[in-house]
């Protein structure tokens, strides 16, 4: 069974209200969202600024009321939760911020901001916080004495540590992760996804991690969900998906990748026009006004989510009329031979080098 | 590399002096060229001094604390002995910049088509008429719909998309020989910033103008860029041309940047990280910056700074085991 199952997600937000407080227009920030998330796997969810990815999030939480639809953490139906139930339930899904300049509490040491959800949730017995603290902040890969210090002391790579090491300190199941690293410079980036995959592998730990930059996606994630305007169009295995994306959505987004190579073989997808406003989704299938496949239909009639045979789902009435995919993703090549032992030289630290023979040619400076 | 290029930093130092006495070193012996129609990228990390450098090629940099040596040559001028009048008649007209956060570098006061004509005015002068046309004709280059009815438009009516889209205009209002990018697409989705980075190299095809580009994010320096120059705490640490360094780079922080990006065709377990941070620039440290992060590294790199020395042709490193390929053969 799957740790997390959500079907029919929906949430309107009001965006204008009359003088008497009658809604006169929403934001369908989420329209029928579904998905499954397996004990110990990552889910991504993508799409533009504005697709109600981290609403969706949000939603999984309850930490925003959905308007319709069902959430079911573990086997429970999370919705039905009372407040003592949802409590509990917090213990076991956690959320980590894009920004570690803002999550974390500037009048509390690192010592009490990780203390603090074990007495909530009285976990461990006082006696013994101490001690844990000290755990939790190994497995992040922080000192143990660094917990007297202040969040303002730490770099946003450090300070997004603190925030995992808060969000694992209650033994999760799930941890949601919106953007948690598009804030962090490109090395200490590579630090924080290391860790995340490594905590995955160690604790079991399933994610749904929210980010707009596919390369990360590609990296870190099982599953993706396409979003555009609050609704799925596409999702399937990372691997096939970015091996032959379907829908003209995912096409355009994931043809658009910045690769780190040169001349890199790619055929962009520069999709034309303006992202149209949730406030008035345009009819049929929300992508008509910028897909380059459009047909009479899509103007119309809303493309259902549909799986084929392995549980490639797209929604788009076009799916099996489109054109090959294949080169669409743009080919990085991967590493030069040369970058490719250099770079495992430099991951392989001090002893990688001077160990491997070059020590008289190395001795003496150029 | 042309005989004599469009822009020519030498020697470029920026101190900047606190309330409290203490002195930031923010960019140090900084030697960087563009020639007509190129595009340079400046690569590093927040806080390696991109930034600054850019600033201080636009004379923005505050007077009072900025100390600033070396020598900008651009057009003829030494933007660092020239003086405000010239810099102001330079600005906007031969000499442009894009900044990254397109809210909060336009007027939310002004329509666009008021911060427009604003520039073509203060540079061509001629009428209010005229300068609006060019203002629609400018809306109309950078793909702006409807540009007759958008020109009289508040930015916050627009999209962040859009709003860039706008910062371009006004930069190409008077024709720049060069074009300062900085961060022009971070803010921006992946779509948008397709749609951004094809805008300029169409720009850059019909109007020579050369830009240099300032971006932490090496895919887009992939993209657009013909030379690199990579900066650590300061200092140039590399500068190369754009297939030489993402195949043999040659110092060790590049080689670390370029480990540490995830690939789309092949799935490390791990990423390449680099260990430590950054030194404290007010008190950079004697012998290569980068030495204490470094796995390279020799007693010989914590004694003297290390030169930038050249590799081979027109690829620079500033490291004393380059070339690094004998590392690892």
């Amino acid at each position: 069974m799957a740790l997390l199952e959500v079907k029919g997600l929906v949430k309107h937000f009001v965006a204008q209200r009359s003088l008497f407080g009658r809604a006169l227009a929403h934001v369908k920030a989420v329209d029928g969202v579904s998905f499954s998330l397996e004990a110990g796997k990552t889910l991504a969810l993508v799409g533009e600024s504005g697709c109600g990815k981290s609403t969706v999030s949000r939603l999984v939480l309850r930490l925003i009321e959905p308007d319709a639809g069902t959430v079911r953490f573990d086997g429970r139906d999370l919705l039905s939760l009372d407040a003592a139930a949802l409590r509990k339930f917090r213990r076991e899904a956690q959320i980590i911020f894009q920004d570690p300049y803002a999550s974390l509490n500037p009048r509390m040491t690192v010592g009490q901001i990780l203390t603090e959800p074990l007495a909530l949730h009285d976990l461990v017995p006082p006696s013994q916080r101490r001690e844990r603290v000290a755990e939790i902040l190994r497995l992040v890969g922080m000192e143990p004495r660094l917990e007297r210090r202040y969040p303002h002391e730490f770099s946003g790579g450090q300070r997004q540590r603190i925030a995992i090491a808060r969000a694992l300190a209650v033994e999760p199941k799930l941890i949601i992760c919106d953007e948690p690293v598009s804030a962090l410079d490109v090395s200490i980036r590579s630090q924080i996804l290391n860790l995340l995959r490594e905590l995955q592998d160690r604790l079991g730990l399933a994610y749904i991690f929210v980010s707009h930059d596919l390369a990360v996606v590609k990296h870190i994630a099982d599953h993706v969900a396409v979003m555009n305007l609050g609704q799925i169009v596409e999702t399937a295995e990372a691997d096939a998906l970015f091996a032959a994306p379907r829908h003209p959505y995912s096409r355009a987004l994931l043809s658009a990748i910045p690769v780190p190579k040169p001349r890199a073989k790619r055929s962009r997808i520069v999709l034309q026009g303006e992202i149209p406003s949730a406030l008035t989704p345009p009819p049929g299938c929300r992508f008509h006004t910028r897909c380059p496949y459009v047909a009479e239909r899509c103007r119309s009639e809303m493309p259902q989510l549909l799986p084929d045979g392995i549980g490639h789902a797209t929604a788009c009435h076009r799916t099996s009329e489109l054109p090959s995919s294949e080169a669409i993703v743009p080919v990085d090549g991967g590493f030069s031979p040369v970058l490719e032992k250099l770079v495992a030289a430099f991951s392989g630290g001090p002893e990688a080098v001077r160990g491997s023979g070059v020590s008289s040619l190395g001795t003496d400076p150029a | 590399m042309s005989a004599s290029p469009l822009i020519e930093i030498k020697d470029l130092r920026i101190r900047f002096h606190g309330d409290d006495g203490r002195i930031t070193y923010a960019v140090d012996s900084v030697d960087l060229s563009v020639a007509n129609g190129a595009t340079l990228g400046l690569v590093g990390e927040s806080g390696c001094g991109k930034s600054v450098t850019s600033l201080a090629i636009m004379g923005l940099l505050p007077k009072q604390s900025a100390e600033i040596s070396g020598a900008i040559r651009f057009d003829g001028f030494d933007l660092l002995k020239t003086s405000d009048q010239t810099l102001r008649d330079l600005r906007g007209n031969r000499l442009a910049m894009i900044f990254q956060e397109p809210m909060t570098s336009l007027n939310p006061s002004l329509t666009i088509g008021d911060q427009i004509t604003e520039t073509i005015l203060r540079h061509r002068g001629g009428s209010r008429r005229s300068a609006r046309e060019r203002a629609i004709e400018l809306l109309r280059r950078v793909h702006i719909p409807s540009p007759e009815r958008r020109i009289d438009e508040y930015p916050h009516k627009l999209s962040g998309g859009m709003r860039q889209r706008v910062m371009i205009a006004m930069a190409l209002a008077c024709d720049p020989r060069l074009l300062i990018a900085d961060e022009p697409t971070t803010a921006l989705d992946v779509t948008l910033q397709a749609q951004i980075l094809e805008l300029m190299r169409e720009l850059k095809a019909a109007s020579g103008a050369a830009i240099i580009l300032i971006t932490h994010d090496l895919g887009v320096v992939a993209e657009v860029c013909d030379e690199v120059a990579v900066m650590y705490a300061g200092e140039i640490v590399e500068r190369a041309p754009v297939d030489e360094l993402f195949s043999t780079p040659q110092h060790p922080y590049t080689v670390g940047l370029l480990g540490s990006i995830p690939r789309l065709d092949h799935r490390a377990e791990q990423l390449a990280t680099i260990e430590g941070m950054v030194p404290n620039m007010m008190r950079p440290p004697a012998g290569c910056r980068f030495a204490a992060r470094c796995p390279f590294m020799l007693d010989a790199c914590t004694k003297a700074p290390p030169p930038l020395v050249e590799i081979s042709p027109g690829h620079l490193s500033r490291c004393i085991r380059a070339p690094l390929e004998r590392l690892v053969s």
